[in-house]
């Protein structure tokens, strides 16, 4: 697996740490819709958009990757 | 056909021909009572108390594909009560009970060895954490003694103690944890489910869960419609894919876990052996293969396999702790699909859905829950109260904030445990 940082071009998969799936922060205070952002998953079992921490530079990569194959669908965002 | 000796002998001298399947193949019938999703070893446990404890036999197990297809077949076999909390203390000790007596329940030999399970620890600190873990299991009525350092190398004289990096102080000794034959457990119990009437239904997809008015009234499969009264998902790894077909969303991600089998060799490693520096653990198997794993790949798949830097990882824990296993082969290494839990905690419970039942959330620790995920969910099921041992893991606890159990103190978040 290979992941491209905006800052540093593609690079190998060691380099990051996978932050959770890339979702939407809803507004407002604890509910209904704070806890299926916080806890509840899609878990797709395919495309799946996920955020990855660059860690030698601090970027945060928006990648999608399919979790039957690994294949990076979309490496995250060209430098 | 119940098994014993006897029997051996005398299908020796009808030279083997007598032997029968071990269960039916039949065709789904129309409706049921009741349908577990998942012919795997908490679904088939489930079926086998359904009938033993409550009666309940009209029961179809639905199964994707073959029964021991899944994690049941591809895990690293350690059977354990060494929890800490309360909810997964009194659970797993119920679990090793029911393990201690499962050979003579089912009439099948699921190769249980209880060799000792060894945890390591490092530091003042961790000796101070073990020492809390061990009363907690001896309150709990479970067995676990602190070993020093010199009573430890007198066992087991071939870990790297006084390396500089993770020095080893001692370890905590369950003397009734082990491992057992990952298999024979999944067959033992589709055995005594289907000598009870229950149908274990194979090559049987799930597509579809009806709900009218908020009510489960059946499934949708591959081979057919088949009506039911109550439906439970048991889906380890797939649970997030079964639980979207009744329009749900689960606190679970499925990640994968990588484990390692070496070359055949002669005896060398008696106990079961937990690195808590690396994340590192290792037993030997009754073939001789070493069988350790380490920790997950950190990222969600269903892949069935993980990639190289997870294996990097494991194999430099190894070295760290044993130096002498570094000559061996490395026969084959597999990836699993993990249902992990925000709380690293499992699920046992009914959902919003009427007579729609979920059990998931098992992380890397379903094996040895086996027994007692079953006796609970049948309890559930049949009841429509949670059993005893698992009325803490509830769906919703982290919804409301109330019993989240977070064993290793890291957060009740995804992606930690």
């Amino acid at each position: 697996m290979r992941i491209r940082c905006p800052h540093c071009g593609e690079r190998d998969r060691r380099e990051f740490t996978w932050m959770g799936a890339a979702l939407e922060r809803p507004g407002g205070s604890w509910g209904e819709e704070m806890h299926a952002y916080v806890f509840l998953r899609e878990n797709p079992a395919g495309p799946l958009a996920e955020l990855w921490h660059h860690d030698p530079c601090g970027a945060m990569v928006r990648a999608v990757r399919d979790t039957r194959t690994h294949e990076m669908i979309e490496p995250g965002d060209a430098p | 056909m119940r098994y014993s000796a006897f029997q051996i002998a005398k299908q020796a001298l009808g030279l083997g021909n007598g032997w029968q399947p071990v269960w039916r193949e039949p065709d789904p019938k129309p409706a049921y009572d009741i349908v577990i999703i998942g012919g795997g070893g908490h679904g088939l446990a489930t079926a086998y108390y359904l009938a033993k404890n409550h009666g309940l036999t009209n029961v179809a197990v639905l199964e994707k594909g073959y029964i021991g297809s899944g994690n049941i077949g591809r895990n690293t076999t350690m059977v354990r009560a060494n929890y800490y909390l309360p909810g997964n203390s009194e659970f797993y000790s119920h679990s090793l009970k029911l393990w201690e007596s499962m050979e003579s329940e089912l009439n099948y030999n699921v190769m249980h060895s209880q060799r000792g399970l060894i945890n390591l620890f490092h530091s003042d600190g961790q000796r101070d954490a073990m020492a809390r873990r061990g009363n907690a299991m001896r309150n709990q009525g479970d067995d676990a003694e602190l070993l020093t350092k010199s009573q430890l190398r007198r066992m087991i004289p071939y870990l790297d103690y006084d390396q500089t990096r993770f020095p080893i102080h001692g370890g905590l000794l369950h003397r009734r944890g082990g491992t057992a034959r990952h298999d024979a457990v999944a067959w033992g119990y589709a055995r005594g489910a289907d000598r009870r009437g229950v149908d274990l239904i194979q090559n049987c997809e799930v597509t579809g869960i009806d709900i009218e008015d908020g009510r489960v009234t059946g499934v949708q499969t591959t081979r057919g419609a088949i009506r039911a009264g109550k439906v439970a998902m048991i889906a380890a790894g797939r649970s997030g894919r079964v639980a979207e077909l009744a329009g749900m969303r689960l606190p679970i991600e499925s990640h994968v876990l990588q484990a390692y089998v070496t070359e055949g060799l002669k005896p060398a490693i008696n106990h079961v052996i937990s690195y808590g520096m690396g994340h590192f653990y290792i037993c030997q198997s009754d073939k001789g293969g070493l069988v350790f794993g380490g920790d997950l790949d950190f990222y969600p798949s269903y892949a069935q396999r993980g990639n190289l830097p997870g294996v990097e990882q494991v194999m430099e824990a190894g070295m760290t702790l044993m130096p002498m296993i570094g000559r061996a082969k490395v026969l084959r290494q597999w990836g699993g699909v993990m249902d992990m839990s925000p709380d690293g905690s499992p699920i046992i419970d009914r959902t919003d859905v009427d007579g729609l039942y979920v059990n998931c959330g098992w992380n890397y620790g379903g094996f040895k829950a086996v027994p007692a995920s079953g006796w609970a969910t049948a309890h559930l099921m049949a009841t429509g109260s949670p059993h005893e041992t698992a009325a803490r893991f509830r769906l919703n606890r982290f919804r409301d904030g109330v019993g989240v159990m977070d064993e290793e103190g890291k957060g009740a978040q995804h992606n930690l445990h």
